[in-house]
């Protein structure tokens, strides 16, 4: 008996402390007794659940100042009317689930988004639906979010007037997994976030850049999927960013490139795949990256150095029928090639150790005359650029000598 | 006119080497669509040995059939006939089998692996265009060469010179220039450049109409706002057209005044 009152204390007391018992669920429907969102919200306590039935709920700016689960029922539906953001999250601990949101509008002054979260720690929204909503979510001064499983699209909206899947600005320790983001102007944009993580999320057909770093330091991208996006995915002013098995893909325009890298430091791009992407990597400033066992295939340039990339290590890549390898502009380097697959490479292998015995010059004297001036690039596929080429290749004159890679694989990498 | 097109035409296709051209198109179609199953690769790969071979082929067969049939021509000229009846008859029967040998020779290996349910189709009729064009025009220049050569060797050596100079040496001034003249914008100069010679205007024409325009960036730009307008186009044919028109002109010319006697 003494055993079984011991074990209510111990399981009953702390539940009930912790407001596990207290929690209520608060049913909203036109049936139920809250007939509003924000009727429900209002006579909640901290701590309780909101249950959105099966219906459509016409309304908008909606304020969370509970730490409350809004939780909707499959086919609950929240629809702003075009009149301006929906959800306004300003307390901590708050968890949004399985909503579908609608219709947020557009203004001229303010940015209407579907989800605003604003200085709240440990929120999460997962498994929601937005559609036609301008801007999906936007996370502002707030800490430990997951953002989880959610799909985010525009719908037809008017191009100027989309805005970002999911923005963060001045956050930490956000962890964005697994969402589908199409048609917004950026699928995720990062400012001033760090220490977060951003995990096998697709992001697709977004008018600029499938994901954007601005000034965000000690960040991972791993698993996703960026592709047919306008410019591809841009990493800028950040350091200690780890990018691992991406796969950047198809973003093939005049002004597209898989990745764009701008004053970045310390970065790790491992195990990335570039598949036909206009430019795969653009660079402009890259100091300390180490570009390891990525694959680039059939793209216009692999890698483009626009200047200012110093102690970079290109090591073990594979590079596979693009136009053009690597394109360098200054005749200084101090990046490392070493052990990387070119399948331009036509040396040989006499003690048959997969190592090719010649050295290879990735910069092509075209490719080298195309950086120097742009216009040149309109002979491309000229029969007296493949007779340009292929002398320089036996005897280099111009091109930079000690851009070379010593130990050339003969096969691809794994 | 058309009996000697006709006579000149069966001649040719008579002959082994067009045999030869037909049946390397024919290969080269069939293994490069084999080896990529992609018809718009092959296309782009295409675009590569159509530019360098078709006006080869067209300068050296005219060169050469020029100077074979001159025994043939001798035996015309005694006729009544128009000497430009004569001569276009000619140069008309030889460009039309060269390129029905180009033309056949590509089609059916990409017929057989379906152009015409492909959407590359637009990419291929224009490589097909181009190819015909350049061969129309370098056989026209070949005549022209062997009109002003009695000799046989001058003759070929001009027309491979005439060849190498549109087709490499060209491209090599304007690489040259481009690097000179570095500091000014080099935009419209370098349209002009290319509009004028046959061959850079086929590559772009095909080039800008293939994915691989988007490497061209932002001299892409300017060209595919000039070319991809229909008044660029229409600039652009008209300047083949030129560059067959104008030998011809000069084929009807020369042939009045030169003897042919012995």
């Amino acid at each position: 008996m003494r055993f079984y009152y011991f074990l209510l204390v111990i399981v009953i007391l702390p539940l009930y402390t912790s407001g596990f018992i207290a929690a209520k669920s608060r049913n909203v429907c036109s049936l139920c007794e809250y007939k509003t969102i924000k009727a429900a919200i209002k006579h909640a306590d901290s701590g309780d659940e909101i249950i959105l039935h099966n219906e459509v709920f016409t309304e908008n700016n909606i304020v969370i100042k509970k730490s409350l689960t809004l939780r909707g029922e499959k086919g609950a539906v929240i629809d702003a009317n075009n009149k301006g953001t929906i959800l306004l999250i300003k307390a901590d601990n708050v968890k949004i689930e399985n909503l579908i949101f609608r219709n947020v509008g557009y203004s001229n002054i303010k940015d209407y988004v579907a989800i605003l979260v604003y200085k709240s720690n440990n929120f999460t929204i997962k498994n929601n639906y937005f559609e036609k909503v301008l801007s999906g979510i936007k996370v502002e001064k707030s800490k430990y979010g997951f953002i989880e499983s959610n799909q985010i699209f525009s719908g037809d909206q008017e191009q100027h007037a989309i805005g970002s899947g999911i923005n963060a600005w001045d956050c930490a320790y956000l962890i964005i997994k697994n969402n589908n983001i199409y048609g917004m102007r950026d699928g995720i944009y990062f400012e001033f976030v760090k220490d977060s993580l951003i995990e096998n999320n697709n992001a697709y057909n977004n008018y600029r850049y499938g994901l954007h770093f601005m000034f965000s330091n000690n960040n991972a991208y791993i698993k996703n999927k960026f592709y047919k996006n306008g410019a591809g995915v841009a990493v800028m002013f950040s350091k200690f960013i780890t990018m691992e098995n991406n796969v950047f893909s198809e973003n093939w325009g005049t002004a597209s490139y898989g990745l764009l890298l701008k004053e970045i430091y310390d970065a790790e791009i491992i195990n990335n795949a570039f598949l036909e992407n206009t430019i795969a990597i653009h660079v402009e400033g890259s100091t300390r990256v180490n570009y390891i066992d990525n694959y680039f295939k059939s793209n216009g340039w692999a890698i483009k150095v626009a200047g200012a990339c110093y102690k970079n290590i290109i090591k073990k890549n594979n590079f596979s029928g693009n136009a053009f390898d690597l394109s360098y502009h200054s005749n200084i380097n101090d990046n490392e090639f070493d052990n990387n697959y070119w399948s331009d490479y036509t040396g040989y292998d006499l003690n048959k150790d997969g190592v090719g015995d010649v050295p290879y010059r990735p910069v092509k004297l075209f490719s080298y005359l195309v950086s120097k001036n742009p216009e040149a690039i309109i002979l491309l596929r000229s029969l007296f650029v493949d007779i340009v080429n292929f002398s320089e290749k036996v005897s280099p004159i111009f091109t930079p000598d000690n851009i070379i890679d010593k130990n050339p694989a003969m096969r691809e990498h794994e | 006119m058309l009996k000697i097109l006709r006579y000149s035409f069966s001649d040719i296709s008579r002959s082994q080497w067009s045999y030869f051209y037909f049946a390397f198109y024919f290969i080269i179609g069939f293994t490069l669509l084999f080896l990529s199953s992609d018809v718009s690769k092959a296309v782009i790969t295409l675009v590569n040995i159509i530019l360098v071979l078709s006006p080869l082929i067209g300068t050296v067969f005219g060169v050469i059939y020029f100077y074979n049939s001159k025994e043939f021509t001798q035996l015309l000229l005694a006729k009544p006939i128009k000497r430009s009846t004569i001569f276009i008859g000619q140069y008309l029967g030889l460009s039309l089998s060269l390129s029905f040998s180009f033309v056949l020779g590509l089609g059916f290996p990409f017929l057989f692996y379906g152009i015409f349910r492909s959407p590359a189709i637009g990419d291929f009729f224009s490589l097909l265009i181009s190819g015909v064009f350049l061969t129309f025009i370098f056989t026209a220049l070949a005549f022209n060469i062997a009109l002003s050569n009695e000799n046989k060797i001058k003759g070929f050596a001009a027309a491979i010179l005439l060849w190498l100079l549109l087709a490499v040496i060209y491209d090599g001034l304007f690489l040259i220039s481009l690097m000179v003249f570095n500091e000014y914008p080099l935009e419209k100069v370098s349209l002009i450049a290319t509009a004028l010679n046959p061959i850079d205007l086929s590559r772009i024409l095909v080039l800008l109409k293939l994915d691989i325009s988007a490497l061209l960036g932002y001299t892409g730009a300017v060209f595919q706002k000039f070319f991809g307008g229909g008044l660029g186009m229409l600039i652009s044919i008209f300047i083949l057209m030129l560059w067959t028109v104008l030998p011809i002109l000069r084929i009807m010319q020369k042939i009045e005044k030169r003897i042919f006697n012995e």
